[in-house]
């Protein structure tokens, strides 16, 4: 079986800052991986390089198998069109730091936007599905409000829900809870903790120990553009090995 | 107080329009309604229609391309703007009207000598009208894109990488995400250009176009009612914006869809600009 992501010495440069310098990874289907490291460490440039929202300088990164954004003709690669860039995106799912709801679209319609307009799924169907992925994240009372009206929380909870009804076979987190008010932060880790159990493939970047100690199957610990460690999560956040691990816990706990 | 003095003074501006006989009032009302006026003011509302339209959708293209990645995208439309923008618009009616002197004939073929798929007889095509709508409408476009940039680029950019991320393509983000939310930006100075351009397309009359104020100037010509006929003129003017105000009113209410203001303070158009008490210094 592939593995849902494989990157090979992935490197990311902006301009003449090298952002990552050779990141190597594997995460097997139905796997939880949580992704932490200070600030500046590379860690979301290294997840937005797996749906291509960042195109990379050397390395390959695959997505169950095949190549993201790119087309391998001999030792090159070449970027894929738009289309191609974006039917790939599909099996993708991403949230973000601060939500990026549509503003202009109610919650429901959010979550029905993309399967409506991209694969194409009939309205009727594509609304009922949308408002059981609204009440698998306990919102089946928000159909019709607009994201402005929403807590943070909320929106977060609705963003998730929208990048569910694509049915990815990976969801990307990209510090989910980061810009939550702490207690709002519970209800968005509840929600990720069911979707870890149901079997969903996840890569998480967050600041959350205590979830990637009590969720992840995999812990990386990432600084400066380099994977420092990687490991049992009960290992590498309880009793790391190295030295940048310890005093980067040392900080946070 | 001050509102007070305001008030004092606009019923003496009033009282002073009813009472000079110079203004001529009757005349006003006898030619409000005259035919030369009337078809005059469906040749400015389509003017102004037909350039509005060609102006909006050629600026929608042009920021769209202002935007690309691609330099000779970017550039091509950067020129266009400089070049449309940088020109008087009465020079670039009279051009149009005299398009005809430089491209009698207009081949749709490959450039220096290739064979040709049709061509257009610019003689006889560009008529008055034709050159006027083509003048004003090129030339707005050219303003138009920079109001539709300014509302793109005003889109927060996780709005883009969220539909991105949802595998959705760059022109159906642009359509269905960014547009749409750019319009609360494009709107209102998109009311304003309308607005002005009524007005900016009384100058077709250069070319020999029978607009509103045209058909106004034949008719005092004629009979020395100057003052009153500029006053149907300037009264079918005041109307067809007023007309125009509400509606855009309508079209940002429409726009403003899950906008935090909006929700607050919903107020209705009329109670807006019904509330006189305000001005004599009153409480609400």
């Amino acid at each position: 079986m592939n593995p849902m992501v494989k990157a090979e010495a992935v490197h990311k440069r902006f301009g003449r800052l090298e952002v990552l310098k050779g990141i190597t990874l594997e995460v097997q289907p139905a796997q939880v991986m949580c992704i932490l490291g200070p600030s500046g460490s590379g860690k979301t440039t290294f997840i937005r390089c797996i749906n291509h929202l960042e195109e990379i300088n050397a390395g390959r990164l695959w997505v169950d198998g095949e190549l993201v954004g790119y087309r391998q003709v001999g030792a090159k690669l070449y970027e894929l069109p738009d289309r191609e860039v974006a039917r790939k995106r599909q099996q993708i799912g991403m949230v973000f730091q601060r939500f990026n709801l549509f503003g202009h679209m109610t919650a429901l319609e959010n979550v029905v936007e993309a399967p409506i307009r991209v694969r194409k799924i009939p309205k009727g169907s594509a609304v009922e599905r949308g408002k059981l992925l609204l009440a698998r994240v306990g919102l089946s009372d928000k159909h019709d409000v607009y994201p402005s009206q929403l807590s943070g929380g909320q929106q977060q909870r609705v963003a998730i829900a929208r990048a569910l009804a694509m049915d990815p076979k990976l969801m990307l987190f990209d510090e989910p809870t980061s810009a939550l008010d702490p207690e709002l932060v519970g209800e968005v880790l509840d929600v990720m903790r069911a979707l870890a159990e149901s079997g969903m493939t996840m890569i998480v970047v967050t600041h959350e120990i205590g979830f990637a100690r009590e969720v992840a199957d995999v812990a990386v610990f990432m600084d400066d553009g380099v994977v420092v460690e990687t490991g049992d999560p009960k290992q590498v956040l309880v009793n790391p090995r190295e030295q940048r691990t310890k005093s980067f816990l040392s900080k946070v706990l | 107080m001050a509102g007070a003095i305001v008030a004092f003074l606009t019923l003496c501006v009033i009282g002073s329009l009813v009472q000079n006989k110079r203004f001529e009032w009757g005349v006003v009302r006898h030619y409000m309604t005259d035919p030369t006026i009337l078809r005059g003011l469906v040749t400015t509302l389509e003017l102004t229609a037909l350039s509005m339209a060609i102006g909006i959708v050629l600026g929608v293209v042009l920021a769209v391309m202002r935007l690309s990645p691609n330099p000779i995208v970017a550039g091509s439309a950067w020129v266009y703007i400089w070049l449309f923008r940088g020109t008087p618009v009465l020079v670039q009616i009279f051009f149009w009207f005299n398009i005809a002197a430089v491209y009698p004939r207009f081949g749709l073929g490959l450039p220096l000598g290739g064979p040709q798929v049709a061509h257009l007889n610019f003689t006889t095509l560009i008529t008055p009208f034709v050159a006027g709508v083509l003048a004003l409408g090129l030339n707005e476009g050219a303003y138009m894109a920079e109001i539709v940039r300014a509302g793109l680029i005003s889109v927060d950019e996780g709005q883009t990488e969220a539909a991105h991320a949802l595998g959705m393509s760059r022109l159906l983000t642009m359509r269905r995400i960014i547009l749409p939310q750019a319009m609360r930006v494009i709107v209102p100075p998109t009311g304003n250009e309308t607005i002005s351009m009524l007005k900016t397309s009384s100058l077709v009359s250069v070319i020999a176009v029978v607009d509103l104020l045209y058909a106004a100037q034949i008719i005092y010509s004629r009979t020395y009612e100057i003052i009153p006929l500029l006053i149907v003129a300037s009264l079918w003017y005041l109307i067809c914006t007023t007309v125009l105000s509400i509606g855009q009113y309508y079209v940002e209410r429409h726009y403003a869809r899950g906008a935090r203001a909006q929700q607050a303070a919903m107020l209705d158009f009329w109670r807006n600009i019904g509330d006189w008490r305000p001005f004599l210094g009153m409480r609400r």
